[in-house]
């Protein structure tokens, strides 16, 4: 068969990403909060704490404990899903505190608990992705020390061509070998803080794919860095800073 | 950053200056001869010493600072307080400036009761309280108010002007508490309901340039 060009169905590159919107200090009642959307993936993530942790059973005298909760709402997704924590769900927001705690200084904090609750109000792929970078903003804002800020981003193999930030419809893709789905997390200075495989793909493409995920997550980053200092600015005014 | 003493928003993980003359203050870290942000909020540099004032998340307890709290719980030594932080706060007898009987700690002050204290120091384990000194100890009457912490500084605006603001139009005693209390002392309800309702203005409207202008504005209204 003669090799075509490759078409995205919604016409991207295969390193462009979705339009990303990201918003901080969305939840007026959370000590951090943030919106991060791409294409029609919404998440809204809002950080507690650091609280005094509850059962005292569960306090670690050495440092806060990082407490994540992914959720999707039940009407984010064309047909219902049900309500309330899932195994899927459960699975998701582990990943998200591995991804997130290599950048936390939880050792200043000691017997407490940090609290970030994902919800996932519009799904179209890539939620885990777009919930990491809302949870990361939001903690930041939140006031809690970090080393730096983490950006995600799924790569994804769509029969043999490497992609970023993939869609529901790129993610259901069945021509030829089927889609592979590897959503990485980065800190800005380039380390990887979460990656997951589910498919088939060689030593070399990995590589390749690390690469673009880490193009995409500096893009991600710029956005998340000037939606955090576009709320401080406009809220302090400039006036005693 | 070249000139000191100018500030500008930095978010985790944000190199502030580089250069090996610069040394690292409050919530900042060295890397090689970089100096970078660990918290979100103003990097400031002043004097080569690079820091990071916060502007959001919850209240930190400094020494010095005056808050106010409830009495959570006493122990036979002195009192657990809830001051809104994570840590417990402990007022012990031997910081009331009064005879106090050890057999009878709540005759002093009860559990619910609340207190305007300041902050002796903290430590690993806690924070030690003391209600020595003018305008501290036992709230007997008025009005509370919870504002966010962070907005405790709009309150109190430019060496006090906005909290003088507020007084000299209500005729009440405000105590600002640093941890977002704030203890409104008046001769009526309607007088202390009045400096309540400013209070909550100047927090909700804490971004907006010249405030105290606009609060003048909207005693007159209100009036």
């Amino acid at each position: 068969m003669a090799k075509k060009e490759f078409q995205r169905p919604d016409g991207r590159k295969p390193d462009e990403l979705r339009p990303i919107k990201a918003k901080v200090g969305v939840v007026p009642n959370a000590d951090g909060s943030a919106m991060f959307s791409t294409g029609d993936t919404i998440a809204i993530a809002a950080v507690y704490g650091p609280k005094k942790m509850h059962p005292q059973h569960q306090q670690n005298p050495e440092k806060a404990i990082l407490r994540c909760n992914y959720n999707m709402i039940s009407f984010s997704v064309a047909d219902r899903i049900r309500p309330g924590p899932s195994r899927r769900s459960m699975e998701i927001s582990k990943i998200t505190e591995w991804a997130l705690e290599p950048v936390l200084m939880l050792e200043n904090y000691p017997n407490m608990v940090i609290d970030v609750h994902i919800n996932i109000i519009q799904a179209d792929a890539g939620t885990r992705c777009a919930g990491i970078n809302a949870a990361s903003m939001a903690l930041a804002h939140a006031g809690i020390p970090m080393r730096g800020i983490v950006s995600s981003v799924s790569v994804g193999k769509l029969d043999k061509q490497l992609v970023v930030d993939l869609n529901k419809a790129e993610e259901d893709w069945e021509e030829g070998e089927g889609a592979t789905d590897i959503p990485i997390s980065m800190t800005s200075d380039g380390k990887i803080t979460h990656f997951q495989l589910d498919g088939k793909i060689n030593n070399e493409q990995v590589q390749e794919a690390i690469r673009m995920a880490r193009e995409a997550c500096k893009k991600i980053y710029e956005i998340q860095k000037e939606a955090l200092k576009e709320f401080l600015t406009e809220n302090e005014g400039g006036k005693n800073g | 950053m070249s000139e000191n003493g100018k500030r500008k928003v930095v978010i985790p993980g944000e190199v502030i200056v580089e250069g090996d003359e610069y040394l690292p203050g409050e919530w900042t870290e060295k890397r090689g001869n970089k100096i970078v942000a660990l918290r979100y909020g103003l990097g400031e540099e002043s004097k080569k010493l690079v820091r990071v004032i916060p502007l959001s998340g919850i209240y930190h307890p400094r020494r010095g600072n005056v808050v106010i709290g409830e009495v959570e719980n006493i122990t036979f030594n002195g009192w657990i307080i809830d001051i809104g932080t994570a840590e417990n706060a402990f007022l012990s007898i031997t910081e009331v400036p009064k005879y106090v009987n050890q057999n009878a700690l709540e005759e002093v002050m009860d559990i619910k009761d609340m207190v305007v204290a300041k902050i002796k120091g903290t430590h690993k384990r806690g924070i030690d309280l003391t209600i020595k000194g003018r305008g501290l100890g036992k709230i007997e009457e008025g009005i509370i108010v919870k504002i966010n912490p962070n907005k405790v500084p709009r309150v109190i605006g430019k060496e006090g002007s906005m909290v003088k603001l507020i007084k000299n139009e209500t005729g009440c005693i405000i105590t600002v508490g640093q941890n977002g209390l704030i203890w409104i002392k008046g001769d009526n309800v309607d007088r202390e309901l009045l400096a309540k309702k400013a209070i909550l203005f100047v927090a909700e409207k804490s971004f907006v340039d010249g405030l105290t202008d606009e609060l003048k504005k909207w005693f007159e209204k209100e009036k």
